[in-house]
């Protein structure tokens, strides 16, 4: 047997690298073929007034403004709480932090809020924002609880895409008299800024696809009118979706998939800016 | 005015990864000359750089003691203000490290951070010391491109020209030439040799040929220690120790 290995290095090299490619080959698959079902199920669904217009006869005609609106708004309210607290902690753990107890503490805090099921968000959300702090079931609630599920990736991502900025460059800046903090803000954070970017935009994008955390938090079954102040509920693309296929009888299949189509295009496109901003960058970049 | 900026009594210092360390190093520094400061590795001469504008801050460090006295102030001293220390004592780096700016931003970099605004003062100031680090010519036109589409010898004059826009009284340089061709070496030198008119300076050569070629005074530090040290004259001619003489005839290091 390793006779036979020894003289067939090639063969085997050949058989690894087929198998390898077939693999990736292979993941790609569910991926492509989700996204071309959809397409080929939703895309008759879609109109301007589908896209304009508010559901009506229970929902089994009419559009989804108010959900495309709402999931808008939800994001929103995600990054105005994520994006700063979480630039803020990322800087924190990889400029300032030293290797001591509590930032020990601090990062496994962030690892192990990133492996919570996204429903006991939800239920934290509930207890917390709607019924402690009394903000009811509305998009502040809602916003707050996506953010906390949301804090974990962008920590994460914002810290990577701040180490990765060369240690030279803090050196040098401040060997020319520079603080810590203008060393920051005039390089690091500036040559880190794409990569954040891109963790804030893949986190948001899971923000807005979720349906568990906005469940008991800020979802709407139906409303009449769009939301007016963060204090009220709001419709949204992912509840909405999971209502017209679970919740009302005689759906036609194809505002679903429709619904579905639309929840796609809206994160499928967050995703793109991201990669256009990453490779924008890389080709800038001069180090 | 005293023929000493700086005066080393007994610095001892000991990083915490156990990496180069001084040994009870006590030297002075001449106003107005090119001390060099040579050996094998890890002998020493980078730290004691470190400790001249504080940089060994950023370093873990284990222990440490003496001290480090320009124009009479010891500026291993807590209460010192390192950032007053570090536009005073600028350095530059073996690599040419130019920041992620234009040519323009990388020289006025220091000059804004320590908030000097108007416009007229940073022209003023980035060209006289790109003239002073002998590359002016080479990049007049194309200030505002990226500094790293230089080669590497002009990035190391920006560098070079970065430390001098901040006017500062000495200029450190660890291994200033070490990536360089022998062009670029020879342009650096020769700027070394104007500058130490007005500035001091403090050179880390990357070979004995050029401590020799730039020393006014030379020190040879092993091991963390400093063995000799004297005028570069002396000291390249007729060493008076022997571990010296073997390091500079090429019998060690």
């Amino acid at each position: 047997m390793n006779r036979f290995f020894a003289h067939n290095r090639h063969a085997v090299q050949r058989l690894g690298y087929s198998l390898v490619t077939l693999m990736a080959v292979l993941t790609v698959i569910p991926i492509v073929s989700t996204i071309l079902f959809i397409l080929y199920k939703g895309g008759p669904a879609i109109s301007w007034e589908f896209l304009s217009g508010f559901p009506h006869d229970g929902m089994r005609a009419g559009g989804i403004l108010p959900a495309i609106i709402g999931t808008v708004y939800l994001t929103i309210g995600t990054a105005v709480f994520s994006v700063p607290l979480g630039i803020a902690a990322a800087i924190y753990l990889a400029e300032y932090a030293k290797d001591t107890f509590l930032t020990r503490l601090i990062r496994i805090a962030i690892i192990n809020l990133a492996g919570i099921p996204s429903v006991v968000y939800g239920l934290f959300g509930l207890g917390v924002f709607v019924l402690f702090l009394r903000f009811g079931t509305s998009i502040l609630a809602a916003s707050l609880t996506l953010s906390i599920m949301t804090l974990p990736v962008i920590i994460s991502t914002a810290e990577e895409a701040l180490r990765a900025v060369p240690q030279a460059f803090r050196t040098v800046s401040i060997s020319l008299g520079g603080t810590r903090w203008q060393t920051i803000r005039r390089i690091v954070l500036k040559e880190a800024l794409p990569g954040i970017l891109t963790g804030v935009i893949l986190g948001l994008e899971r923000a807005a696809g979720e349906t568990a955390p906005i469940l008991f938090t800020g979802a709407a079954f139906f409303l009449p009118r769009l939301p007016v102040s963060p204090f009220d509920a709001t419709m949204a693309l992912p509840y909405h979706l999971f209502v017209i296929s679970t919740q009302v009888p005689e759906m036609p299949v194809q505002i679903q998939y429709g619904t579905a189509l639309v929840l796609l295009v809206f994160v499928l496109s967050m995703n793109l800016i991201a990669t256009v901003i990453r490779s924008r960058a890389r080709a800038r970049r001069q180090w | 005015m005293a023929a000493n900026k700086v005066v080393i009594q007994d610095l001892t210092l000991q990083y915490s990864d156990g990496t180069e360390s001084l040994r009870g190093v006590s030297m002075e520094i001449r106003r107005n000359a090119v001390t060099v400061l040579f050996g094998p590795a890890g002998g020493g001469k980078s730290t004691l750089l470190r400790c001249l504008n504080r940089l060994n801050d950023l370093t873990e460090i284990k222990a440490s003691s003496g001290k480090v006295l320009i124009d009479g102030e010891n500026v291993l001293d807590p209460k010192t203000d390192v950032i007053v220390l570090r536009r005073k004592v600028g350095m530059v780096f073996a690599r040419p490290v130019v920041l992620p700016l234009s040519i323009r931003e990388n020289i006025v970099y220091g000059l804004e951070l320590a908030g000097e605004k108007r416009k007229s003062q940073l022209d003023q100031a980035m060209e006289r010391s790109l003239k002073l680090a002998a590359i002016w010519d080479e990049v007049k036109d194309r200030l505002d491109d990226p500094a790293a589409a230089l080669s590497g010898g002009q990035q190391q004059r920006v560098c070079l020209a970065r430390v001098l826009a901040l006017q500062p009284e000495i200029i450190l340089l660890d291994e200033p030439t070490s990536g360089l061709d022998p062009i670029s070496t020879g342009k650096v030198e020769a700027a070394l040799q104007e500058l130490k008119k007005e500035y001091t300076i403090v050179l880390v050569p990357h070979s004995v040929q050029q401590a020799a070629r730039t020393a006014d005074y030379a020190a040879f530090f092993l091991q963390g220690e400093l063995i000799e040290y004297g005028e570069g004259k002396t000291m390249f001619t007729t060493p008076k120790q022997q571990r010296t003489e073997d390091y500079i005839m090429g019998r060690f290091g």
